[in-house]
């Protein structure tokens, strides 16, 4: 498999939230608005490409039977380094994000590409997955965010953006909203797969 | 399909009868059109555009559904009607006519055919059609109240903005202010009762004469369609609970008032005994019933909100699954063995 395949398998093949199924505890409950899913997303990809070219670098040292604790200690790593990073100098994001980011250490995507992939690859080809991955968390997180804010309060990334007159659907920056747009991109992403 | 087969397949029970989904559905949309025409004397034509707009919304939505998913196209049954009837009947007489639109997208296409089309759905679809506008419009959905119209001046709320004209629901006045200021708002005992009972007081649409729904409600008692068990259930479990908690002290409640305010009536005979989301037995149909009132009263005297047939019923709908394997009826065959 070619290395730039390696990156672009996050954006649509592997796709996270949507293809992969994993992480969904983040999706559901920081995409209230574009910016804290856009936040979210960029912390995953550095604790992501960080972790999955560590843990590749490491993999012939590390014990196999020992291989989900070591993972996790260098995953909690590196989601430390962003925790302390965010609070010095992205307060109020990190403010909203809160618990959601000391658990990306448990995120699924992380300890699965480090499990699935960076322990069996080189470092190269770790980072790229990581990054791809990453990146389409990201974008998943973003579009998510986008669409319940947007529908939910009329604004996009803090701007007002709808008529005047429009009624913001309060519903769609509550949890049900959060569930009823992620199946429902979820299904959009399904019949366009279909029909290609 | 092009051309209709020479036999149906389908699953049991195989039962023959003259009656038919579409005549069940079209009699429940004849038995409540009543309250409808009641609703335009009580509180304006409005009423009626706005009925309007939901059940054609619904039917169009169910048409666009049953098109995208590429399932036989069934308007014609009457079930959509029924949804936008039922939906219309339970928002408020002063909302913008946008509302039930929105609440028809969500009643059928999301709570209706993406859970698998009609006799699949868990949920009631009109039910969660405006759970979904009060979640999202709580301020158009709890203030959109209309005073009574006493002169048959049907035309007195056209065009008038919401904050002009809203009142409060009696079920409001009681839970925020107590029975002495539904006394002082509403008239003596003997005034309440009967207004309520006839019609005139605020509330949803559908929902306020207790007299027409009670007329349709027996009529199709009379026909079969439904049962006993269920309305009994849920108007008794509504009484005794309300008389047992509703007052200050214990066994102090007053059920009449409970019975005839909010949507009791038209929840027990019209939406609790929805085929799809209640239970078939008649053990499991009374538990039904029961607890569905249980909750509303629970909801109107501990809950956040005035009034709560909606949200007892969406309760005990994911519940009927379960009763049904509870409550199995005894079986006609001779027990497992008794051959041997």
């Amino acid at each position: 498999m070619s290395l730039s395949k390696e990156f672009t398998k996050g954006l649509w093949n592997e796709l996270p939230p949507f293809r992969l199924v994993l992480g969904l505890c983040p999706v559901l409950a920081v995409t209230k608005s574009a910016e804290t899913g856009l936040g979210m997303g960029l912390a995953v990809i550095f604790v992501l490409t960080c972790s999955n070219m560590l843990v590749s670098s490491l993999r012939n040292v590390i014990p196999r039977k020992v291989r989900i604790a070591s993972f996790i200690v260098i995953i909690a790593t590196f989601v430390v380094i962003v925790e302390l990073t965010a609070q010095a100098y992205f307060y109020p994001i990190y403010e909203k994000l809160g618990i959601f980011i000391p658990l990306i250490v448990v995120n699924c995507i992380i300890l699965g590409r480090a499990e699935a992939f960076a322990s069996r690859n080189g470092v190269i080809p770790s980072a790229l997955d990581g990054l791809g991955i990453g990146t389409g968390f990201t974008l998943s997180l973003t579009v998510l965010g986008g669409i319940r804010e947007i529908l939910g309060n009329g604004t996009i990334f803090g701007a007002e953006i709808m008529w005047s007159s429009f009624r913001p659907f309060t519903f769609m920056v509550e949890a049900p909203g959060a569930f009823l747009s992620l199946g429902l991109l979820l299904g959009i992403m399904n019949a366009c797969s279909k029909s290609n | 399909m092009s051309e209709s087969p020479l036999w149906t397949v389908s699953v049991s029970p195989h039962v023959k009868s003259r009656e038919s989904v579409e005549k069940i559905m079209w009699t429940v949309v004849a038995c409540l059109l009543p309250p409808l025409i009641l609703s335009v004397f009580i509180f304006g034509l409005q009423t009626l555009i706005i009925t309007l707009i939901s059940v054609i919304s619904c039917v169009a939505t169910e048409a666009i559904s049953q098109k995208l998913l590429h399932r036989p196209i069934t308007i014609r049954d009457g079930s959509a009607v029924i949804t936008g009837l039922l939906m219309a009947y339970i928002i408020p007489p002063g909302v913008p006519y946008w509302i039930p639109i929105l609440g028809a997208i969500m009643a059928i296409y999301v709570a209706k055919h993406l859970l698998g089309g009609i006799g699949f759905n868990i949920f009631n679809p009109a039910l969660i059609g405006r759970a979904f506008l009060l979640a999202t419009f709580p301020v158009a959905m709890t203030s959109a109240w209309l005073t009574p119209i006493r002169d048959a001046a049907v035309f007195k709320y056209m065009g008038t903005g919401i904050d002009a004209v809203s009142t409060a629901t009696p079920l409001y006045v009681l839970k925020h202010y107590g029975m002495a200021a539904v006394l002082e708002k509403f008239g003596s005992l003997s005034t309440i009762y009967s207004d309520f009972f006839i019609g005139w007081r605020p509330g949803c649409i559908g929902e306020t004469s207790a007299l027409l729904l009670l007329i349709g409600g027996i009529y199709l008692l009379y026909k079969k369609y439904i049962t006993w068990h269920i309305p009994i259930s849920v108007i008794v479990s509504v009484g005794f609970f309300t008389w047992v908690f509703g007052g200050e002290k214990l066994f102090t409640g007053n059920p009449l008032l409970a019975v005839l305010s909010g949507g009791v009536i038209l929840g027990a005979f019209f939406m609790a005994t929805d085929y799809v989301t209640s239970p078939t037995q008649k053990t499991g149909k009374l538990i039904f019933g029961a607890g569905v009132g249980a909750l509303t009263v629970l909801i109107r005297l501990k809950g956040g909100y005035p009034e709560g047939v909606c949200y007892a019923i969406l309760l005990m709908n994911p519940l009927t699954p379960a009763f049904e394997t509870w409550f199995k009826p005894k079986r006609f065959a001779p027990p497992k063995g008794a051959e041997k």
